[in-house]
């Protein structure tokens, strides 16, 4: 009796849900899953890459003096952020999977201040375009930039960077409750997809942006 | 042979099963059981489809006269604007992904549950949250940009849109949420012996289904958002007084709404496939083209929805293409339409309600798809563009066939569901009835509309008039029609005859199990051992029984 239920306990840990037959198939299972609501978030995005494609073809000489109204120095500051955050995050990944609990979850402690660091820097470029009337739509006063299409570009940026926060505020929150967890021991070498869907997740937002600094800073 | 079995009661009805196995409110405000979520979705869905059924009801009221019936312009503007979006976003879009998509699709695959009973049951609410704002939405004032909130109109219009974007938005995610749901399902929880090729029919088209669902939503999502922020902030995306592109709009709305028509008609196709089967008793045929049709459908419809806008200054190089592709799902249906009389051809023909529900899909969807291609055709839809003949061609599609395969569905799936059987006499007259008033309503507007009346407009000319009242009275058939099934079908749930684990003497893995089914699904894990639908085996004759 007691070694049979040993042996259901080694069957189906707590971790594994009733309806899947071994951790196997589900760790297929939520790859995949995570794997199909990246897609979609990609699509998300898509639309306004669209916009940008679009517009710029109409308003190129607009869209090129108005990226460089931006501050090179702080989105690169700010790539530079991101990108070491994904080295972070992958490392904490690495070290669930050998069992260095604390290592982890100091790993992902530090991914959650970078984006901590990136959205203090927003904040500063969006307080000086704000500053300057380059807020969108009804608020928009910025007279630098006479070139039909100047209003557009900030529509844009606004719109692109702020759904980019949006991402970087639910990545750090999504990473804030797997430390927690990981704090909590539950993770180890036997257990620790969530950590690399948490992962997954992390590299989305640094990769939006990778496509957003050019986009918006550089050409 | 169908009848011969309801009537048998040895089979009995399980009284432990997923309704009362676990008791209280919160056993169902909680529950994981995909069982149970899809009678959630039923309750929801139907309420919606009873207001938007109202409001349907309410135009064609109007249009009674040429003048002003029983509302003012604004009104009128107003009550085709929510029945559009209450239809499709709240009804059409997850009644069969919802209900049947949820309640049968782990049946059919012998699997315990879907892949992720948490995000299901979270579907659930997010669609509530969704439905709950379009509903704030009409209440307070109403939202009259019409279901596809053209801009620039949708930017300036003083009514409170941005609730019903915001709905259409959050609604969005919980199609998401389903699609994504069905699609890692059908990779990781099928039956031993469950191949890719031993599915069944309905499960392909539902997995089609839900890869427009995860591919296109997020698209109308933005879209949605976009629209709701110009129109409080202004931001100028798509107007273009602030330098925006309308046109831009176009292009982002019909990426998503054109292929959600095969998010809303696939499913139904798939129900259709399931019942050729069952009133036929015969092996299904061209099984193959049946299901790669779907991933047929899913493919062109992603390319085709410039068709919407062969007026919007496209160029005609553009717009032939779009023509040309959008033919291509005409050829896709026509493979299921072939494939699917084919089966029916010498088979063993029950004459039932599902019967009724199986040859109006046929008709609806026959002639939709034909003056379908025929407004594809570009210089035939400048004559038709915006005039009640694509109203009427939409309605083929959307109404006739969608609601074809959704009360085929329920008449299928409701003796698995609770256990009982309908009044199959009443279900034959309200069968008919609804395919003679969705004819009476809508074959009327496709003469007004190649006669020019426009879609939208309040008042019509006279000459218009009696083709509108014969419309009206239609509707008023399918309205009877409608209620006649509310009545007995809610009637059946308490005092219909026990139904028995498979009535229909169906072959899926669903009908294996006992109705209502027990709440882990199987007793048992249950194995596939042949093709579905394999009425006969090979060299068999179909067996005619007379009924």
């Amino acid at each position: 009796m007691s070694s049979s239920e040993a042996h259901q306990e080694h069957e189906h840990p707590w971790y594994l849900a009733h309806h899947f037959d071994n951790i196997k198939v589900q760790n297929y299972a939520v790859r995949m899953g995570m794997w199909l609501f990246l897609g979609t978030e990609v699509l998300l995005f898509a639309g306004l890459f669209l916009g940008y494609t679009v517009y710029r073809y109409f308003y190129p000489q607009a869209f090129e003096e108005c990226s460089q109204l931006l501050s090179v120095g702080m989105g690169a500051f700010n790539t530079v952020v991101l990108i070491g955050s994904s080295f972070l995050v992958v490392w904490a990944y690495h070290s669930i999977k050998h069992d260095q609990v604390k290592k982890c979850a100091w790993l992902l402690f530090l991914t959650i201040v970078c984006a901590g660091i990136f959205l203090v820097v927003k904040y500063f470029e969006y307080m000086h375009k704000i500053h300057e009337g380059q807020l969108p739509g009804k608020m928009y006063t910025f007279e630098g930039v006479t070139a039909p299409g100047a209003n557009m570009y900030f529509s844009i940026y606004f719109l692109m960077t702020g759904l980019h926060a949006l991402h970087v505020i639910i990545g750090a929150t999504i990473l804030a409750v797997l430390m927690v967890r990981v704090m909590k021991g539950k993770y180890g070498s036997h257990h620790n997809v969530p950590i690399e869907l948490g992962g997954l997740y992390w590299h989305l937002v640094d990769l939006v942006w990778i496509f957003l600094f050019p986009l918006l800073y550089l050409i | 042979m169908a009848q011969l079995s309801v009537v048998n009661e040895s089979e009995g009805y399980l009284k432990v099963n997923y309704m009362n196995a676990d008791r209280g409110i919160m056993s169902w405000v909680l529950t994981l059981d995909h069982k149970r979520i899809a009678l959630m979705y039923f309750v929801l869905t139907m309420v919606s489809f009873f207001i938007g059924g109202m409001l349907a009801e309410a135009i064609r009221i109007e249009h009674l006269t040429p003048g002003e019936t029983i509302m003012g312009a604004n009104t009128y503007n107003r009550m085709f604007t929510l029945h559009g979006v209450v239809m499709i976003f709240m009804f059409m879009i997850p009644a069969v992904p919802g209900i049947f998509g949820n309640f049968c699709l782990p049946l059919m695959l012998g699997a315990k549950d879907v892949a992720f009973p948490r995000l299901n049951l979270l579907s659930v609410y997010v669609y509530a949250v969704g439905a709950g704002l379009l509903v704030y939405a009409m209440a307070s004032g109403g939202v009259d940009a019409g279901w596809t909130f053209y801009a620039p109109y949708s930017l300036s219009t003083p009514a409170t849109i941005f609730p019903a974007l915001l709905g259409v938005f959050i609604i969005g995610f919980s199609s998401i949420l389903t699609g994504l749901n069905f699609i890692v399902t059908v990779h990781t929880l099928r039956a031993p012996g469950m191949t890719w090729m031993r599915m069944p029919l309905f499960v392909w088209a539902t997995y089609a289904t839900s890869i427009i669902q995860v591919l296109a939503t997020p698209v109308i999502g933005i879209t949605a958002m976009l629209v709701g922020i110009e129109h409080v902030f202004g931001f100028g995306f798509f107007d273009p007084t602030r330098g925006g592109d309308p046109v831009l709009f176009q292009h982002m709305f019909w990426f998503y709404s054109h292929p959600a028509v095969y998010i809303m008609v696939l499913p139904s196709m798939g129900v259709i496939s399931e019942a050729v089967a069952a009133v036929s008793r015969k092996n299904i045929f061209g099984y193959k083209m049946i299901a790669y049709s779907s991933l047929g459908i899913t493919f062109v419809g992603f390319f085709a929805w410039g068709h919407h806008m062969f007026l919007s200054g496209q160029s005609a190089l553009d717009s032939g293409a779009f023509a040309i592709i959008s033919m291509l799902v005409g050829v896709f249906t026509a493979i299921k339409v072939f494939n699917w009389v084919g089966t029916m051809y010498r088979g063993s023909i029950a004459v039932n309600a599902l019967l009724f529900y199986v040859c109006g899909f046929l008709f609806f969807v026959v002639f939709g798809g034909m003056t379908g291609i025929a407004v594809a055709t570009v210089s035939l839809d400048v004559h038709w563009h915006d005039t009640y003949f694509v109203v009427a061609h939409f309605h083929f599609i959307m109404v006739g066939a969608v609601l074809m395969g959704v009360l085929a569905a329920i008449h299928m799936w409701f003796p698995k569901m609770f256990g009982r059987m309908y009044h199959e006499g009443w279900a034959m007259v309200a069968a008919a009835l609804i395919v003679l008033g969705f004819n009476a309503t809508f074959i009327p507007q496709f003469l007004l509309g190649n006669a020019g009346m426009p879609r939208r407009y309040f008042l019509y000319d006279e000459k218009y008039w009696m083709l509108n009242v014969a419309s009206t009275a239609g509707s008023t058939l399918l309205f009877i029609g409608f209620v006649i099934v509310a009545i007995y079908l809610i009637y059946a749930l308490k005092h219909g005859p026990i139904a028995g684990s498979n009535p229909w003497g169906l072959t899926g893995l669903e009908w294996q199990t006992t109705s209502p089914p027990p709440k882990h699904n199987f007793i048992g894990q249950p194995t596939v051992e042949e093709d579905p639908y394999t009425y006969q085996k090979k060299g068999e004759k179909v067996e005619h029984v007379v009924i």
